[in-house]
């Protein structure tokens, strides 16, 4: 092949590409683009010809990986580093305190009531460790009806709310709810405890703000880790810190798109007993455009003139609460928790919170039983008149023990507890606890879990004692003497 | 189905429960064989509850015979020849009626001795993964653009909605200086697909979820957005309930016990179990579950999701690994993101990506630091409520032997569902709960009450009760709930009413093999292992979602259809859950639904290589024939069997290995 054939050939190439490229759609823009951008001066072309290069070679190159790359190693090896691998246990061994409190743990047999009957001794104590405030457990008329929606619905539901799993008595008990708030909508969950921590991650994503008080309990910090929200905290019911904290969160978000906000809190706090200012947090969640989540697991059916809770109490209309968790568990003695709202809030829930889509629904005994419980005490004043006056006389006991410092307000009937010089010595309260019960009196320590995220370690350790309307007030003062005696035979000890 | 074989094969069963029964009653040829009979005082209670619900609205379907039949014999016909019958006895009073009526609209009677099953994996052979089926591409294909379609559309009403609505787009927008609760973004699934198929989605039910539901019905004015109710009721028949054992009973041995608990403790016991919240009847379920389910000790909590959520913190931390089914349940997901350890998924049941993992990250340690894992937990569930199939675990414990790791098993569905004693996946398998480190389970599907287990050693139960956040913040299990697990678990294992358990057990295991066989024959492309209770039909086009509950509905049998995202976008599907409550007739009904609807929705689309085949030339052995389709693939002929020749092999077939 001589030089003019292969001219030749190349100037076909040449032509035959040209052509071709010319029929892609698109070309002549591209040429006309290139022509425009030479402009006589290659040094600029030659640049911008790298930077499609090297735009090229970052699109093609292999992405970098947050995985960590498996190590060359042969099989061989990699059977060695098996072999060599040895776990800790699953478990670690029990701690002093742990084996201590297992082997005292106190089992009551029969119904519990104001008093039990404890299994391992066989002895009858005074029951100050339970919910059952109002007594409601041993009321006839719900368990009448709980054994009447027994024999028409059965026991569990067999399925979630949206696989047939809801029944009508769910219906009827989160109407009952909302008609006593006066909200517009509720919707019950099966479990108390896991409901706080399912509706924080149903709302709160990626990317939006919690500022959380820091003295919130377990279930409400695990909702807020799994959120992955970003996350503040304030100092525990410390309103000038709680606008510190929203102030700087709205400097530092000026720029930045607008995302969802929200302050989370309780109305009793399960940790220090203490209690929320409702209309100082609504005030300041108004100002810097924040909804609020308020936990009432403790407050609904305690609070307020006829138990509404903290929202009554405190005389807050609860439509400034956008999302108001309550307990149907506690103070109602049955069963479940729930989510009072606004409609888009509720029906919200419905297809995207967890522990009500993917958990059977609620037992429809205890559904019932709820709302009966409920109609009880709104029917029953005296009941809460009672309870407060107990809880009064229950706090004057404790306080007249120089050891003793009680941390819950006034208002609330689950008091809390700890002892002066001891406030982080769980040993003490558990200590406190056991000489109380050798006395005749069941009282429980308010018991920490250790967990993942460090954050969560807050408040003195306390002992929790909870009056019942089942008492005397001879129960009462009976049992004040015994915790002082208690808390003043394990001081004794330490001397 | 005629109503003639209908008795005929019903009056044959043999009454396998000792407990007393009228002798009227067992003669009743409507009632037939009335197994599950309560006491004398649980039906004095019964009748002063039927009294009162004369006056209340409480499951007013009660008081007819029930009105589910199948499509050609209609309720009327079965009450004609109950009183043909009755003729020469004394009739039953219409009290008996309603009350036999009531019973077997919650459980079933057997119709025949030979409806039962063992539900074992055979020994010493391995543990072959289910075959998935898959559609012609034509149906992919159009399942695909079904989807482009509706997500196009969508996108064009939003655009004209914002633009000419916009009041109903307010929600989705800032509004005075509040983020929407809801991003528009994230919404679109649920505003322009969920609406569509809104009323097959969360229908409110009353009374007894057993083998019939009975539906509130509802209907919607403004395209499923909100539903009213009309207030007439719909009896259909209950396939997609977890009650797996038909333990969803409001009379009955059960039911009479919790009634007592219920008098005697009241609905709750106040308080966390680590306050003063356990009862002497918490310890003693406690003690029958780690009984039943073979290790040492165990603890309850009142409910199964959050069992999970907060479980494995305790086990598990910075440090440690966890591998994770990539199909595991949400609890499990949550759980263990919350524990703070490394997460890594395996490919569905597949043990060789397992292993490949396992040595992958053995050899690679701790990220940056490479340190060796501290712990390495493998998560897996006993039975998958979407797909039906079981994990394997013979493999699993070869595979934990070899690599030491720890293994936690959810038995939420399988137990009570699987074994020859019900005592799920290590029953099943013929394996011994020891080598099990961690089994946790729920009380809520087949013992019909609440709450979720955990079993283990002694030493890890005791660490348990501290550092399990469900067992000291969360409230205890109810009195009730407890009284129905007792009691479900003493009748499987025999303790009480002996052989009703075995019945009950066997019942099942021969129900699932029965519609899952005849669903393949029909040609149906159906997920799971042969001795799953939980049988997904797959659907693919998102349209044929609702047309099949709608068309089902029709047919009054209630059915739980799932979509993307519980699923992935292609494999929309129907599931059934299959009951002990059940019986032939029942699941005969449903074949002919999906036989009819089948052909409506065109849905048979099998190729057959999951089974279904068609019985083998006389001659030929099951060898021979696979033999024969090794050498050539065509010999795989698709499955279409006629509906009735479904039903007339399905009982003998059913005891034979499935193909
Ligand atoms: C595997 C698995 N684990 C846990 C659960 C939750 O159980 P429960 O409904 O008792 O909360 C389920 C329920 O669907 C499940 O399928």
């Amino acid at each position: 092949m001589d030089l003019a054939d292969t001219m030749k050939a190349v100037n076909h190439t040449f032509q035959d590409v040209s052509y071709q490229f010319k029929r892609l759609p698109g070309s002549s823009i591209l040429l006309r683009y290139i022509k425009n951008s030479y402009q006589n001066d290659p040094i600029r072309s030659i640049v911008e010809l790298c930077l499609l290069l090297f735009a090229v070679r970052y699109l093609l190159a292999p992405r970098y990986s947050t995985k960590q790359k498996p190590v060359d190693l042969t099989e061989r090896e990699i059977d060695e580093l098996v072999e060599e691998w040895t776990p800790e246990p699953l478990v670690s061994p029990l701690t002093e305190l742990e084996a201590l409190e297992e082997e005292r743990r106190p089992i009551i047999t029969g119904p519990t009531g104001p008093k039990v009957k404890l299994l391992n001794s066989g002895r009858t104590v005074t029951n100050m460790a339970s919910m059952n405030y109002y007594n409601l457990i041993n009321n006839d008329l719900v368990k009448e009806r709980a054994v009447q929606i027994l024999r028409n619905y059965g026991v569990g539901a067999c399925g979630p709310p949206n696989f047939y799993g809801t029944q009508d008595v769910h219906m009827d008990t989160e109407k009952e709810i909302a008609r006593f708030l006066g909200v517009p909508a509720v919707i019950v969950y099966a479990q108390s405890f896991s409901t706080i921590s399912s509706v924080i991650p149903a709302f709160s994503k990626r990317g939006d703000i919690i500022v959380a008080d820091r003295a919130c309990n377990f279930a409400i910090q695990r909702g807020i880790q799994i959120s992955r929200s970003i996350i503040r905290w304030y100092n525990h019911n410390d309103m000038e810190d709680l606008e510190r904290v929203l102030a700087q969160v709205q400097r530092e978000q000026k720029r930045k798109p607008l995302t969802r906000r929200f302050i989370v809190t309780e109305g009793l706090f399960e940790t220090t007993g203490t209690i929320s200012d409702l209309p100082k947090l609504v005030e300041l969640k108004l100002k810097y455009k924040y909804r609020l989540i308020l936990d009432e697991t403790h407050s609904f059916g305690i609070l307020g003139r006829t138990g509404r809770g903290l929202t009554e109490h405190q005389n807050v209309d609860p439509s400034n609460v956008e999302m108001l968790v309550g307990s149907l568990a506690h103070t109602l003695c049955a069963g479940g928790g729930f989510c009072a709202g606004s409609n888009e809030v509720v029906e919200h829930q419905r297809i995207s919170s967890g522990s009500y889509v993917f958990s059977a629904a609620l037992p429809a005994m205890l559904s019932v039983a709820a709302a009966e419980c409920l109609k009880l005490i709104e029917g029953n004043p005296d009941l809460l008149l009672t309870l407060r006056d107990y809880t009064k006389t229950m706090r004057s006991q404790l306080e007249r023990s120089e050891h003793i410092i009680v941390t819950s307000a006034p208002e609330n009937p689950r008091i809390l507890f700890t002892v002066k010089g001891y406030e982080h010595d769980e040993r003490v309260m558990a200590e406190v606890v056991d000489e109380a019960l050798t006395a005749g009196v069941l009282i429980s320590r308010a018991k920490k879990v250790a967990d993942s995220s460090k954050e969560w370690q807050y408040g003195p350790e306390v002992v929790m004692v909870t009056p019942s309307v089942g008492h005397t007030k001879k129960d009462l003062e009976a049992a004040g003497s015994v915790i002082r005696k208690a808390v003043g035979k394990v001081m004794s000890r330490r001397k | 189905m005629s109503p003639a074989s209908l008795t005929t094969s019903a009056s044959s069963a043999i009454n396998i429960n000792p407990r007393k029964r009228s002798p009227s009653t067992s003669r009743t040829a409507a009632k037939l064989a009335q197994f599950f009979s309560t006491s004398p005082k649980a039906a004095g209670a019964l009748s002063a509850a039927v009294q009162e619900q004369n006056s209340s609205r409480l499951s007013p379907s009660t008081l007819s015979l029930p009105t589910i039949s199948l499509s050609t014999a209609t309720a009327d016909t079965i009450s004609e020849t109950s009183s043909k019958t009755t003729m020469l006895f004394s009739p039953p009073s219409a009290e008996q009626s309603r009350k036999l009526a009531r019973q077997h609209a919650q459980f079933a009677p057997l119709s025949h001795p030979t409806h039962r099953y063992v539900s074992q994996h055979p020994k010493g052979v391995p543990v072959s993964d289910p075959v998935e089926d898959d559609p012609p591409y034509y149906y992919l294909l159009t399942t695909y653009i079904s989807y482009l379609i509706l997500i196009v559309f969508g996108h064009v009403r939003d655009f004209f909605g914002k633009i000419f609505r916009e009041k109903n787009y307010k929600h989705l927008k800032e509004q005075n200086g509040y983020a929407p609760l809801n991003s528009d973004f994230d919404n679109f699934y649920v505003r322009r697909l969920k609406v569509r198929i809104n009323d097959c989605f969360a229908r409110p039910i009353t009374g007894v979820p057993g083998r019939y539901i009975t539906l509130l019905d509802r209907k919607s004015d403004d395209h499923n957005v909100s539903f009213k109710f009309t207030g007439t009721q719909t009896e259909s028949l209950n396939m997609s309930s977890y009650n797996y054992l038909g333990f969803a009973q409001s009379e009955g041995p059960c039911a009479d016990a919790v009634e007592e608990t219920l008098r005697k403790y009241g609905s709750s016991s106040a308080g966390a179990r680590s306050d003063a919240g356990s009862l002497d009847l918490h310890v003693d379920v406690e003690k029958l579950i780690a009984n039943f389910v073979g290790k040492p000790a165990s603890m309850i909590f009142s409910m199964g999701y959050a069992t999970n959520a907060t479980a494995f913190s305790a086990f598990v931390s910075k440090g440690c690994l966890v591998i994770s089914d990539e199909l595991n349940h949400a609890s499990i997901r949550y759980g263990v993101r919350l524990s703070g350890a490394v997460i890594s998924m395996f490919k569905h049941n597949d043990m060789k990506d397992l292993e490949r993992l396992l040595r992958e990250q053995i050899a690679a340690g701790q990220p940056r630091s490479h340190r060796p894992w501290k712990k390495i937990l493998v998560v897996v569930e006993g039975l998958y409520s979407m797909e039906g199939t079981m994990c394997n675990l013979p493999e699993l414990i070869a595979l934990k032997k070899k690599y030491k790791f720890n293994l936690f098993v959810d038995e939420a569905h399988s137990i009570g569902a699987l074994g020859p004693r019900g005592r799920g996946v290590c029953d099943y398998f013929g394996i011994d709960p020891s080598e099990v480190d961690i089994l946790m389970g729920t009380l809520t599907k087949s013992f019909g009450a609440n709450g979720g287990y955990i079993a283990a050693e002694k030493h890890i139960i005791e660490k348990l009760r501290s550092t399990h956040a469900g067992n000291v913040f969360g409230e205890a299990i109810a009195p009730g709930s407890l009284a129905q697990i007792s009691v479900a678990l003493r009748l499987i294992s025999g303790d009480i009413v002996p052989g009703q358990g075995e019945e009950r057990l066997q019942r099942l295991a021969f129900n699932s093999r029965y519609l899952r066989l005849g669903l393949k024959r029909l040609g149906f492309i159906i997920y799971g292992q042969d001795d799953s209770p939980i049988i997904p039909l797959l659907l693919y086009n998102p349209a044929k979602m609702p047309a099949f509950s709608h068309e089902m509905l029709k047919r009054k049998i209630a059915v739980v259809i799932v979509g993307y995202p519980a699923t992935p976008l292609v494999t929309s599907r129907a599931r059934f859950c299959v009951s002990a409550a059940h019986n032939k007739e029942d699941l005969d009904r449903l074949l002919e639904a999906c036989d009819e609807i089948g052909d409506i929705l065109q849905l048979k689309f099998s190729s057959g290589i999951a089974g279904g085949a068609y019985p083998l030339p006389s001659g030929v052995t099951q060898e021979m024939y696979e033999e024969m389709q090794k050498r050539d693939r065509k010999a795989l002929i698709p499955p279409r069997w006629p509906l009735a020749e479904v039903i007339k092999r399905g009982v003998h077939d059913t005891q034979l290995p499935l193909r």
